[in-house]
Formats: C-alpha cells, sequence, structure tokens
C-alpha cells in the first residue's frame, strides 16, 4: 500500500479543511471499505483525516424523528432500542449487510458511503470509468450478472452495495452534511446519483463536504415491515436484490407503503410509483403481483442478469407478503 | 477531468510536497528524538507525513505497549509482523474470512481492515490472550471437545468470534449462531461443530 500522511483532528471544522483543501485527501471512519480499497490500489488517498474523535456517535430521539450520528457504528445502530421500536425496517436492513465484525467497525456515514462491488471498479487492471474516468466500462460486454437493471448508463452498469441504505431511502430519511460552505440537509434520495457521464461520482456531495448525520423521521412503520435480501449464500453476501418493504395497513387495506429495491441500480431505487399504486388497496398477493409489475417499468437487462427481471419483482412481491403478515 | 492548465499546477503541487518531504526528513534527523515524539503528543492534531512513524499506545493482551508504526500498518500486521503474535491469522487480508478477528475493547473486529493508528488507547485481546495461563478458555475446551477444527487455521478468528457471539448475547439457537458466525469462513468445513462448541458454552452458563 503507498504511505500517506496521516491526521486525528478533534475538531470538525479542522477536519472538514483538510479534505477541503487537498483532493487527494480522504475521511476514514471505519474502514472497512476504504481500507479494503487502498490494499488493492483502487483508491489512493495521499492524506487520511481520522474523524473517530469527533463527536458524532450519538442515537437520539428528537422533534419527531431520530438522528443517528454518522460515527454510531452499524451494530450499534441496529441493537438500539429506539431503532428497533421506531424503525425496525433500518435494524432489519443493517443486520442483512457484511458480518458482525464488519458491523462493529462500519459507520452510518460510511455505510451510505461505500463504493460499488463491481469487479470491473474492483481490478486495476481491467477498464471502468468509475476509477479511472474514460477508459470504458468492462461490465457493459463482459461479465455482467451482479449488474443494474435501472438507471444505468452506457458509461456505468455498477450497482450500489449498501443494504442500510436501501431501507433510509424508503423511510424518507434526511442526510445531514457539513462543508467548507455551511451546513446542508440532503434529502436521501438526493444523496446518491445516476452514473449518467460521470460515474465517478458516487454521491452530490461536494469536495470536504463531511455527513455528520442522518434524520429518520416517525412514521406509522413500526409493525409491518420487511427488509428480504436475496443472496448466493444464506449470510455476509452481497445482494443480487434486495426490497425494502414498510406498509401503514388499516385492518387489510394499505393505507401507505414505501418500496425500495436495492442490487438494482446505481443508487437505492425507491420505487414511487408502485407505492402510489398500492394505497388503498387490499394486502392481498394480487395486488403485489400488480405492484411488483408497476415497480419493473422501466427496467432492462444485460447479457448475464436477465435472471434480475424475474427475481426482483418476486423478490418484491415476497417481502410485501413477508411485511403484511408481521 | 484532466485539462491542460492543470498539468502544471499539479506538476507544481508534487514538486512543493516532495520538497516538503524532503526538507522535513531533515529537520526530523536534526532534532532530538524525545523532542519530536513530545511535540506529536502534544498536538491538537496529531500529524504524520508521509514516512514518519507515528507513536501509538496500545494495550495488548493486559499488557500495555509503547510502540511505533506506519500509519498505513493493519492492526494485523502490527500484531503478526512488529510483536510477533502469531495466533492471529491472515486469511484473505480483504475482511472476508474472519481469520483475523480480534477484540477491541471487547467488542470483534477484522484487523486487517483497520489501520493500528486508529486505535490509539484501546484495550486489544487477541488468542494468546484467551486463555488463563494454562487453563484454556471455555470456549477453547469446547472447540477441542467437539472437533471444531481441520486444519485449524481459521480457528483463532473462530474462537474469538465466538466469544463475542456468545457475550453479544447472538447465540440463542442454532440460526442465530450461524447468522452471527458467517463472518468467519472454514474451508475444512468444521460449521457443525463449531455450532456445537459454542451451543456447549452458551448452555453451559460459564462465565466467557
Amino acid at each position: 500500500m503507498n504511505q500517506f500522511q496521516y491526521i486525528r483532528p478533534s475538531k470538525q471544522q479542522a477536519a472538514i479543511e483538510a479534505v477541503a483543501r487537498d483532493a487527494n485527501a480522504k475521511f476514514i471512519a471505519g474502514g472497512t471499505n476504504l481500507v479494503d480499497l487502498m490494499k488493492r490500489g483502487v483508491m489512493a488517498p495521499q492524506k487520511l483525516v481520522d474523524i473517530n474523535r469527533l463527536p458524532l456517535a450519538k442515537i437520539e430521539h428528537e422533534n419527531g424523528g431520530l438522528r443517528i450520528g454518522a460515527l454510531a457504528l452499524n451494530s450499534a445502530v441496529a441493537d438500539d432500542r429506539q431503532v428497533r421500536e421506531r424503525q425496525p425496517l433500518l435494524a432489519q436492513a443493517i443486520n442483512a449487510g457484511a458480518s458482525a465484525q464488519l458491523r462493529n467497525m462500519a459507520t452510518t456515514g460510511g455505510n451510505m458511503l461505500q463504493r460499488t462491488r463491481c469487479p470491473y471498479f474492483y481490478d486495476t487492471a481491467l477498464p471502468c470509468n468509475k476509477r479511472e474516468p474514460g477508459t470504458g466500462c468492462g461490465a457493459l460486454e463482459g461479465i455482467n450478472r451482479m449488474h443494474a437493471i435501472f438507471g444505468f448508463s452506457d458509461k456505468c452498469i455498477a450497482v450500489h452495495p449498501s443494504d442500510m441504505s436501501v431501507a433510509l431511502v424508503a423511510l424518507d430519511a434526511t442526510v445531514l452534511v457539513s462543508g467548507p460552505k455551511g451546513d446542508r440537509r440532503i434529502p436521501f434520495a438526493d444523496l446518491h446519483r445516476l452514473p449518467g457521464d460521470t460515474p465517478e461520482k458516487d454521491t452530490t456531495l461536494e469536495p470536504g463536504e463531511l455527513i455528520t448525520a442522518v434524520d429518520v423521521p416517525d412514521g406509522p412503520f413500526t409493525k409491518h415491515v420487511s427488509y428480504y435480501k436475496v443472496r448466493e449464500r444464506a449470510s455476509y453476501a452481497f445482494a443480487l436484490v434486495s426490497a425494502a418493504v414498510a406498509l401503514d395497513l388499516d385492518g387489510n387495506t394499505i393505507k401507505a407503503a414505501r418500496l425500495a429495491f436495492g442490487g438494482v441500480a446505481h443508487k437505492p431505487w425507491r420505487l414511487q410509483t408502485a407505492e402510489q399504486f398500492l394505497v388503498g388497496k387490499p394486502a392481498t398477493e394480487e395486488t403485489f403481483r400488480q405492484a411488483a409489475a408497476v415497480a419493473m417499468q422501466g427496467a432492462k437487462a444485460f447479457k448475464h442478469n436477465e435472471y434480475k427481471l424475474k427475481l426482483a419483482p418476486n423478490t418484491l412481491i415476497q417481502t410485501l407478503k413477508n411485511a403484511a403478515a408481521a | 477531468m484532466n485539462t491542460e492548465p492543470d498539468l502544471p499546477a499539479n506538476h507544481d503541487e508534487a514538486r512543493r510536497n516532495f520538497l516538503k518531504q524532503s526538507s522535513l526528513l531533515t529537520a526530523l534527523a536534526l532534532v532530538p528524538g524525545p523532542v519530536v515524539e513530545a511535540a506529536a503528543q502534544n498536538l491538537d492534531e496529531r500529524v504524520a507525513s508521509a514516512f514518519e512513524k507515528v507513536p501509538l499506545k496500545l494495550e495488548i493482551n493486559g499488557k500495555k505497549f509503547k510502540l511505533d508504526v506506519e500509519p498505513r500498518t493493519t492492526l494485523l500486521d502490527l500484531l503478526r509482523e512488529q510483536l510477533h503474535l502469531t495466533g492471529t491469522k491472515k486469511g484473505c487480508d480483504y475482511g472476508q474470512c474472519g481469520a483475523c478477528t480480534v477484540h477491541v475493547d471487547g467488542q470483534r473486529v477484522n484487523s486487517c481492515l483497520s489501520f493500528a493508528v486508529m486505535h490509539e488507547g484501546k484495550k486489544i485481546t487477541t488468542i494468546e490472550g484467551l486463555a488463563d495461563g494454562d487453563k484454556l478458555h471455555p470456549m477453547q475446551a469446547a472447540f477441542v471437545k467437539h472437533d471444531g477444527f481441520q486444519c485449524g487455521y481459521c480457528t483463532p478468528g473462530q474462537i474469538m468470534s465466538a466469544v463475542a457471539c456468545v457475550r453479544e448475547g447472538h447465540a440463542g439457537s442454532e440460526a442465530e449462531i450461524r447468522e452471527y458466525m458467517s463472518g468467519n469462513i472454514c474451508r475444512c468445513g468444521a460449521y457443525t461443530n463449531i455450532v456445537a462448541a459454542i451451543q456447549e458454552v452458551k448452555n453451559g452458563g460459564q462465565k466467557v
């Protein structure tokens, strides 16, 4: 691994300035993704700004929602009593990701910002527009069984790997950011971006901007929720397809629904048209099948991931059933 | 985007950084060691330039260490290469196998995916720190009794993870154990016996 400069500021502003003024500097928190990428030469920051001394690990309930600090560990969030009671979908999604060891290291902010696991991104001998803009997309005509069926471009067909983010986008979370130009709030759905012509940019964060917390508003989704992840082994693998479902039921009638897919796009894929379709309908398998058909509108497969065109709607139907029965 | 006007600027910056680094190295060579160390410890923002080792205090298996490490040294490499605590194993080195599992302040982590400098002041427990003298930890004894290994390479990580799994309260059923032990891969396939060992320790009610 290349050498790098290491600093450990105790003030948030110092950390932000250190990254804002140096294009080769990166924040590091849990390191579970960045250290991996640095070992493989995919990323080679010349300076690491360790933010673990910043007081950003609190999980609090205030003003009608949960505020989860960017440095709250995935395990701490998933085990937190308030999170489990108020946002069980989030706890389920976090526990579906990685392993117990990694969840003890990975942070809330870092989980959102993890890079794609596309093998062409990870292998520095192969072309990848995300890793090295202009070199081409190896996956487009290559082995693309793990890749996107929504929102891709001819520059990049990679998918976002986070489970936690799929729940957060469904739950209308907001990301709190602090940067050299001040603080701002980003609706979770706008944090990650589609690849377009600039797949090297995963998110809408500006240079030096630091995620400080995520707000998850209280809602009626405390009971009928399910995160269901289909993968190639029972645990500890990235999703082929996953679905997050939160239902608000009045008897058997759907009052409100929140739906999102993971493993299908460059960002966690919210399914608002299918959500609207469900409102006022009975929670039956027939309704769920119709909603899944709505959710799949616009999907397009590549040579090796055609299975996702069947797997994704079936995953959504199963997750809707799980949620309704929960 | 690499536009032409950027190139000389980058070049200048690289040259400046090189000069800064070389003069820093010269400066460091001229300053007595304790002064550098004291300066480093008193800084609010501790700065370690490339090529400079960082002072690091750790407690490992109950013993206090004052070390100097390169920022790029992982906790795993520090344990194995610098401190010769080779019980912790390097399997994949990418956080995929769990052979490197240790406890940091009581929490199980993958030591391969963590820079040692990020653990300043923390308490590390490795497989070497589990037994009480010659008396095996109950989880070690249970692995022996249930034949929870074949080649043994993943075993230190399995045992560290298993101890944490019981302490966390995630060993309530076979399914839960399998889920919460999924970060430890065993190529020999000793899983059935590993689960049996964990269940025995959990149900035995011994202090782990």
